[in-house]
């Protein structure tokens, strides 16, 4: 019975950390979507630049690979928000100015071309054998990284938070509202896009360094691009598009119905098993279309100020123009 | 890598130019009225393609037989993803139904791939032997895939031009109130337009497992070429689709010539990206 116990209480930590590092790139998605209304579905693409930075800067120095720098875990975490923003600022200069649709469609490309480059230029990241040996900080305690986690996650949350209640949050959600209003009251829509579509990116490489350091591993296919990127979707539409709370709620919702669905196909006869993903993704695809039909505002739908705002707030407004 | 070689990957470029043609023009036809990205599109040709290979391997039947039950396994589909979800969401934001496409999009292989399996499928069992004109090959389907193409391109084209139901798609393409204040049933026009893109994305999906094969990812990974065909012939726009498809499947085989083969979805996109830089309304499109 012990033995189960702490099966069970290790399999919670391993279950909770996960949720905390989606509940980062869900949050993320949040500054992107919820507050500006950019359409990124190249999640996976910044992720996993993140986890090769965290990679390269924190092994140590390995022929069959680029660096391995041998910094500590806080340098991974700065390059590989540094390399994904810088990223993300390209693809924005090429593709913010145009339809969202473009934009869209620009971000699958990008992940699409990570990844294929990952794979293919084998002196980055080793090819598709991938780097391991990426240590955890402090200890290799999965509690105390289960910690670290946790700690990242609410200080991305109240930096988060802080910046949607903030002049600058407020001009984004104006603009995702009403772009020709917001232009009219003599707003940069375009710098505002690139700041908040920066920021959300740099926060995805943040998720996928510390998804590395969790793991240990990294390689081109070990982000299943596809479904890592549509289940943060699923995760900010179920939690609530447009409220931080929500983001991180819905990643933990989500998550465990994701691993839930695992325990239920376990259960299949023998020789379903092997569909058993097909079957999950399946229920995580009509999931959303029913999320999409009954409930589009999500659990925690976004606190929408009052309509008629008092004197005082108004005034407010003035100061920050 | 001389000019015999270059033209033997030209020919294999109109070939995968006429897949992403027939994909293209579906993509654009669905952008044209109802303003949004389909991104099942890929997934729908998995589908037709499948759908094919059931009829060819129980009923033994020649491919050219099994391409029209996959036309219509595809347009049935599209169809019923409409009614049962778009047709819902289609008063919200176009970015609701793009969301909604993605994970149909995932629906869809899901299914394929619990039907199927995951392991790769053929539609012709061993090798059938390439016809040599002078240094160039070409082998019997990929003539089949250009015939086919030129056919179903003819019929779209008079489909478009000599039907009501098709004159009214290119109205409400064109201009949406103006096309509803003359009477047309856009409900009607919108499924219509459903089977349409649909049928012809399975055709893309027969055609691109005949020159490869079947795997439950085929579709997804064509997807992003096709965009890039039908933003190259500018959104909304069937007959740029096709200039735009073409020039895309030949850049992407070419480009074999000085980059890795792997690198070949990576051509589409960045000529993609130069045509979004330089004239984001696509080759032929002059408004929005």
């Amino acid at each position: 019975m012990s033995i189960d116990l702490s099966g069970l209480a290790s399999y919670g930590v391993f279950l909770l950390t996960l949720a905390a590092i989606y509940g980062v790139v869900s949050l993320a998605l949040n500054v992107q979507w919820g507050m500006t209304g950019l359409f990124n579905i190249g999640i996976a693409g910044f992720y996993a630049i993140g986890a090769y930075c965290a990679a390269i800067v924190t092994t140590p120095p390995s022929p069959s690979h680029l660096g391995g720098l041998g910094l500590p875990f806080g340098a991974g975490l700065m390059v590989a928000m540094a390399v994904s923003g810088l990223v993300a600022f390209f693809v924005g200069l090429l593709t913010l100015k145009l339809r969202e649709d473009y934009l869209a469609i620009a971000t699958i490309g990008i992940s699409e071309i990570i990844r294929l480059v990952l794979k293919n230029e084998d002196w980055i990241g080793n090819g598709v054998r991938g780097i391991a040996g990426i240590a955890r900080p402090l200890s290799a305690n999965p509690l105390v990284y289960l910690a670290v986690v946790l700690l990242v996650l609410a200080a991305t949350y109240f930096a988060v938070e802080r910046a949607r209640k903030s002049p600058w949050g407020r001009v984004l959600r104006a603009l995702r509202e009403n772009e020709l209003g917001a232009q009219a009251a003599g707003k940069n829509i375009y710098r505002f896009r690139m700041e908040a579509f920066v920021l959300g990116s740099m926060i995805m490489g943040l998720g996928g360094a510390l998804y590395a350091h969790f793991i240990g591993f990294v390689s081109p296919e070990a982000f299943e691009p596809v479904f890592a990127t549509f289940l943060v979707w699923v995760m900010l539409i179920a939690g609530g598009s447009g409220n931080n709370k929500g983001a991180v709620l819905g990643a933990f919702v989500i998550w465990v119905v994701w691993s839930g669905t695992e325990l239920l196909t376990n259960q299949l006869p023998a020789d379903y098993v092997t569909q058993g993903s097909a079957l999950r993704v399946l229920l995580i695809g009509v999931l959303l279309q029913v999320i999409l039909l009954r409930r589009p505002e999500g659990l925690l739908p976004e606190e929408r100020p009052h309509v008629g705002a008092s004197p005082a707030s108004s005034a407010e407004a003035e100061d920050e123009a | 890598m001389d000019v015999t070689d270059l033209l033997q990957l030209a020919i294999y470029g109109v070939v995968l130019g006429s897949i992403l043609t027939l994909g293209a023009i579906g993509v654009s036809l669905l952008f044209g009225i109802l303003r949004f990205s389909n991104f099942a599109h890929g997934d729908i040709m998995t589908l037709g393609a499948y759908a094919a290979f059931a009829v060819v391997s129980t009923l033994h039947a020649p491919v050219w037989l099994a391409l029209p039950v996959g036309m219509i396994a595809g347009a049935l589909v599209s169809v019923a993803a409409d009614q049962l979800v778009y047709r819902r969401l289609r008063r919200t934001q176009p970015v609701i139904l793009l969301i909604s496409s993605f994970g149909m999009a995932l629906i869809i292989r899901s299914l394929v791939q619990l039907v199927w399996g995951p392991q790769d499928r053929s539609f012709v069992k061993g090798i059938d032997m390439p016809m040599h004109f002078g240094d160039l090959m070409v082998s019997p389907q990929q003539l089949w895939i250009l015939g086919g193409t030129i056919v179903i391109v003819i019929a779209v084209h008079l489909f478009l031009t000599r039907t009501r139901m098709g004159k009214a798609m290119r109205a409400m393409s064109d201009n949406m109130d103006l096309a509803r204040v003359t009477g047309i049933d856009a409900e009607k026009v919108i499924v219509w337009t459903w089977a349409l893109g649909g049928a012809l994305a399975a055709a893309a999906g027969v055609f691109l497992a005949l020159d490869t094969r079947l795997t439950p990812m085929m579709g997804w990974s064509a997807l992003l070429p096709i965009f890039a065909a039908a933003i190259l012939g500018g959104f909304g726009k069937p007959y740029g689709a096709i200039v735009g498809g073409m020039i895309i499947g030949v850049a992407s085989e070419m480009s074999t010539a000085v980059l890795p083969p792997a690198y070949k979805p990576a051509t589409a996109f960045a000529v993609m990206v130069i045509m979004l830089v330089v004239k984001p309304n696509g080759l032929l499109g002059a408004r929005r």
